[in-house]
């Protein structure tokens, strides 16, 4: 038997691992000052829009998602009665 | 002009029929050198009409070759190749013959250069799709199955009346571009889409894919979606209505694919959304948001098919495919993990994976005019897709809560497939430009950009944190136990309905003139039903015994070829009898 991959059973990777993750966030909005911007349109000269957008984007899908929930979920022997 | 070798869906389908014949390592060596040897075809074969032949005053083109149909035809044969890999070791030959003669019919739909060879291939691919969606033997699979045959023979009815409309229109079965002009080019627009899934005629994809065996999905999910889509790029680019379809359905989809608990009806959700992305390419119809639309479906097919071989792999190996029922699955099968990961980045769009290289020519596309709320919708569902199939599919299934499962990574040519799959995702995400050169049209279209390419990262990386806070707060939606309604509900429960009204109210009236009517149609109905099942036994057995099977084992197979036949034979009786009856009507009519 192969020997199991545990990486991240441990807390402290989990911990690495989502430091990493905020700190490539901070990045990428310092990168934004240094290239050269060529925005679809005027609100996108907006520093950071895409990043705001991203993350509200999947707030809302998530929002909406719960609240469709409610109308559409059935339980799993709905079609066979 | 005839060519002096096979048109490819000739080799698969005449190919696919000798599988059952062979044995152990031939076999497998020869189903692996079907889609070889097309490929050869295809590389070979001059660009024109080729495979011409006359019918009944018709000229049918079984080969227009031009850049547009090579791109799809190199992509199938490559995802027909991966499949048949993928599906190596599968005990069961009517898959193998299904999904060969699918993929061959597929490819008959996109180098079909005229209606009639083009009709005739499509109700080819929705009836060997049937079997590959029924293969599981389940009854769930063989309920849906029934559906979806259903569904397809209807927008097949659709597509039919069209272009016998056309035909007699334009006193020709050649087609090239169509336009959304008078009612016929709607009733082929409607038998079209209905095979792309295109909203609201999309309900049989999530209904009855996600219910296919682990291997057989892999092939359902490259094959009717994406040739309706070459067919809507041949007939109907610059079509206005397919934008906001395509608007439509790259949002609604993703909301569903949040939901859903089964790993595979997520990426059936997310599939319908990947086509909205090409669809609105197609509506847009500039050069750019076609070789955007193109270059999608290729990326599509090969990351899409890596997802499901993914889901496949898991399901084969666990039995289950359910989020509420797997998870921690990275500790004992890093490989599937891995590569499972690689197609969840390449649908996500990142950066040096395939779906960057040609999502991005489209929202470019949107840019280029000026379409402000089309380009923030396919912003909000790429941040979305990113969501679902790039983050929920693999976290839920590799990590999130430990199942206590210990499956092995599934065997050398599964493991094989996904590998050159994956190669393949990653190699046109940093070298785009072969992708590039197959496109009808000529690309001046740069990828990366630094600011693409952050503003990329970002939406999608504050798309993740927006998951990891929502997950670590703990309102996230919980995986449940359940199923979501969708359009299907409408005939799958008021279809129930409007029969148990019609049952009690009019059956009194109806019940004299129907048992005398019934009595005469069920008779001859099983009369041929069975005669056919009768016929394919005499043959068969005849043959079994020849090849020295005895006792039992005849017993089984004698079984199992008769219930394949009678759950068989009535779709294909009506396929080809409304085959038949378009060529009369054709005939009749012109």
């Amino acid at each position: 038997m192969k020997k199991e991959l545990s990486i991240f059973d441990s807390p402290k990777n989990v911990k690495k691992l989502l430091i990493t993750f905020y700190c490539s966030l901070i990045i990428l909005l310092i990168a934004e000052f240094f290239i050269h911007p060529h925005p679809a349109f005027s609100f996108e000269y907006v520093k950071g829009f895409s990043a705001v957008y991203g993350f509200f984007s999947c707030v809302m899908l998530i929002f909406l998602a719960k609240i469709l929930r409610l109308i559409v979920m059935k339980k799993e022997n709905y079609y066979d009665k | 002009m005839t060519s002096n070798m096979i048109p490819p869906a000739i080799i698969f389908i005449l190919a696919a029929f000798l599988i059952p014949f062979l044995k152990g390592k031939t076999k497998s060596i020869y189903m692996l050198l079907i889609p070889v040897a097309t490929f050869y075809v295809l590389v070979n074969i001059p660009y024109g009409n080729i495979w011409t032949y006359e019918f009944w005053g018709y000229n049918l083109i079984l080969g227009r070759i031009d850049k547009l149909s090579m791109v799809f035809g190199y992509i199938f044969t490559i995802m027909a190749f991966l499949g048949i890999l993928f599906a190596l070791k599968v005990k069961d030959d009517l898959q193998h013959v299904a999904a060969i003669v699918y993929a061959g019919a597929t490819l008959g739909v996109v180098l079909a250069g005229d209606f009639l060879s083009l009709y005739l291939f499509w109700e080819i691919m929705a009836v060997s799709s049937t079997f590959l969606i029924i293969a599981s033997r389940t009854r769930a699979s063989r309920e849906a199955g029934f559906r979806y045959i259903l569904v397809h023979l209807i927008g097949g009815l659709f597509l039919l009346a069209g272009i016998v409309l056309y035909t007699q229109k334009t006193g020709t079965i050649a087609f090239d571009y169509i336009g959304l002009t008078g009612i016929e080019s709607y009733l082929i627009f409607i038998g079209i889409a209905l095979n792309a899934a295109a909203i609201p005629l999309h309900a049989w994809l999530p209904d009855a894919y996600p219910m296919g065996t682990p291997t057989s999905t892999v092939f359902l999910s490259a094959f009717t979606t994406k040739s309706a889509v070459y067919l809507l790029i041949r007939t109907f680019p610059g079509a206005d209505l397919l934008i906001w379809i395509g608007a439509f359905m790259v949002f609604v989809p993703i909301f569903y694919a949040v939901l859903e608990n089964d790993i595979r009806r997520v990426l059936a959700y997310s599939l319908l959304n990947q086509i909205g992305f090409m669809l609105v390419g197609i509506g847009i119809g500039t050069q750019l948001a076609l070789n955007g639309a193109v270059a999608h479906a290729f990326c599509h097919i090969l990351y899409k098919g890596l997802l499901f071989m993914a889901a496949g792999s898991v399901l084969q190996m666990t039995g289950k495919i359910k989020c509420t029922e797997i998870g921690g699955l990275y500790k004992t099968m890093p490989l599937t993990c891995l590569f499972c990961i690689v197609g969840a980045a390449s649908i996500s769009a990142f950066p040096l994976f395939s779906g960057f290289v040609s999502k991005s020519m489209i929202v470019t596309a949107t840019v280029n005019e000026k379409m402000v709320f089309v380009y923030l919708i396919l912003q909000f569902a790429s941040a979305g897709v990113f969501h679902h199939a790039g983050i929920k599919v693999p976290f839920f299934t590799f990590f999130g809560h430990d199942s206590g499962i210990r499956a092995k990574d599934p065997s050398w040519n599964m493991t094989l497939a996904m590998g050159i799959a994956a190669f393949g995702c990653i190699f046109i995400g940093v070298f785009p430009q072969p992708l590039y050169n197959l496109l009808p049209f000529i690309v001046d279209y740069v990828p990366y950009t630094g600011a693409h390419v952050v503003g990329q990262l970002q939406l999608l990386m504050f798309g993740a944190l927006a998951f990891a806070l929502l997950i670590l707060s703990g309102y996230y939606p919980p995986e449940i136990k359940s199923i979501n309604l969708d359009v299907d509900w409408s005939y799958r429960k008021i279809g129930r309905g409007a029969y148990f009204i019609m049952d009690r109210g009019l059956n009194a009236l109806n019940r004299l003139s129907e048992s005398v009517l019934m009595g005469v149609v069920k008779g001859v109905v099983s009369f041929f039903k069975s005669a056919a099942a009768k016929i394919a036994l005499f043959v068969s057995v005849n043959i079994w015994l020849l090849l020295g099977y005895r006792g039992k084992r005849l017993e089984i197979k004698k079984n199992r070829l008769y219930n394949d036949i009678l759950e068989g034979t009535l779709p294909i009786g009506i396929g080809a009898a409304i085959a038949i009856s378009f060529i009369l009507l054709v005939f009749i009519l012109t």
